[in-house]
């Protein structure tokens, strides 16, 4: 987390420094700057192994309430374009009889001022764009995040005592 | 000149006249195993992958579509070419394909797709051409090497398992009902059943 944060700050100044904004980023010496590269800007580094999707087809537990469910299927070659949506093939009100797959929610049927449109809304057409699938990888960073369950609990206990 | 052409008229309306029956024979057959060689060779040569990308309609558009899928590129190496799918291997369905195909030779003399915008206008209804034809033949194409009485469904993601073991093991759908662009892009589906 510390290293994204550093790296965020060192892009925001690049950034601003564009716009001749008077910030100079000289203050963090380079050897403290960790990238996800892992090599230095001049050499290419070999790139790690490609990941495997999980394929299970069994839904995984979202992680907070509103996260877009991740895909538990691989996505290889799905068309998402103007002239086809492939997803909308299984996960389509009218498809879900057959597919037996998990109806996209209304929401994704409502524009931005809560209006129910016939078809998908336009905004929430390119799946991908929330829902991904989910690779067997490694975490590249440490995750301290914490289900609020657990922050509710954690919180009950601590009053207990 | 008139009298060759008189002479050699002759020859051909009666030639057991001319020749022995045995020369005729052998004649024959050896004139049948060249012709039937050199057209098998040339029907052949037209099913080559080399052939249909010489149309850059072909090159430009479809054939750079498949190199990106898994029928083009895959772990083993193994790769389907455009006669695998689109020509029938039986050799009368073969040449009534090929019969078909002369209508492309026409699109092809008048330019019917010679730009990608006039291809991209025919895309739905040359790919419901080969639906239709998928469809009616059972996807004898994909079956080809497809052979559903070889697929191990503990081998399949569940999903897959599910749809071939039910749907498909009934007869009920065949692989192009469900299997729509996956070796090029999908025109729009706007109304196609599935869609």
């Amino acid at each position: 987390m510390k290293t994204f944060k550093l790296v965020r700050v060192l892009g925001l100044l690049a950034f601003g420094s564009l716009f001749m904004v008077n910030v100079s980023a000289t203050s963090i010496p380079e050897d403290k700057i960790d990238t996800l590269r892992l090599a230095p800007i001049n050499i290419e580094p070999t790139s790690p192994a490609m990941q495997k999707v999980r394929n299970t087809d069994v839904k995984e537990v979202r992680s907070y309430p509103m996260q877009p469910p991740i895909i538990p299927h691989k996505i290889d070659g799905y068309q998402v374009d103007i002239k086809a949506n492939k997803c909308m093939a299984c996960h389509a009100r009218s498809r879900t009889g057959e597919s037996q797959a998990p109806m996209v929610s209304v929401t994704h049927y409502m524009d931005r001022d809560n209006n129910f449109l016939a078809e998908l809304s336009p905004r929430r057409y390119f799946c991908t764009q929330c829902h991904v699938p989910q690779l067997d990888a490694k975490l590249l960073v440490e995750n301290d995040f914490v289900d609020m369950e657990h922050l509710i609990k954690a919180n009950v206990e601590q009053k207990k005592h | 000149m008139l009298d060759k052409l008189k002479k050699i008229w002759q020859v051909l309306n009666r030639p057991s006249v001319h020749y022995s029956l045995g020369f005729l024979t052998l004649g024959g057959f050896v004139a049948g195993v060249i012709f039937w060689g050199g057209f098998n060779t040339a029907l052949e040569a037209t099913n080559q992958e080399a052939f249909c990308i010489g149309c850059h309609e072909m090159e430009n558009n479809v054939y750079q579509e498949l190199q990106s899928t898994i029928h083009f590129t895959n772990r083993s190496g193994v790769r389907a070419t455009c006669p695998d799918c689109h020509v029938p291997h039986n050799w009368t369905d073969k040449i009534a394909r090929k019969m078909q195909a002369s209508k492309e030779v026409w699109g092809k003399v008048f330019g019917t797709i010679n730009t990608r915008e006039k291809f991209e206008d025919k895309r739905r209804e040359l790919a419901e051409h080969e639906w239709d034809r998928l469809k009616a033949n059972d996807s004898l194409e994909c079956r080809n090497c497809h052979n559903f009485t070889y697929m191990d469904f503990t081998r399949q993601s569940p999903r897959a398992a599910q749809m071939h073991s039910t749907s498909l093991a009934s007869g009920e759908k065949t692989c192009i009902d469900c299997h729509k662009g996956i070796a090029h892009h999908l025109p729009d589906m706007k109304g196609v059943e599935g869609f």
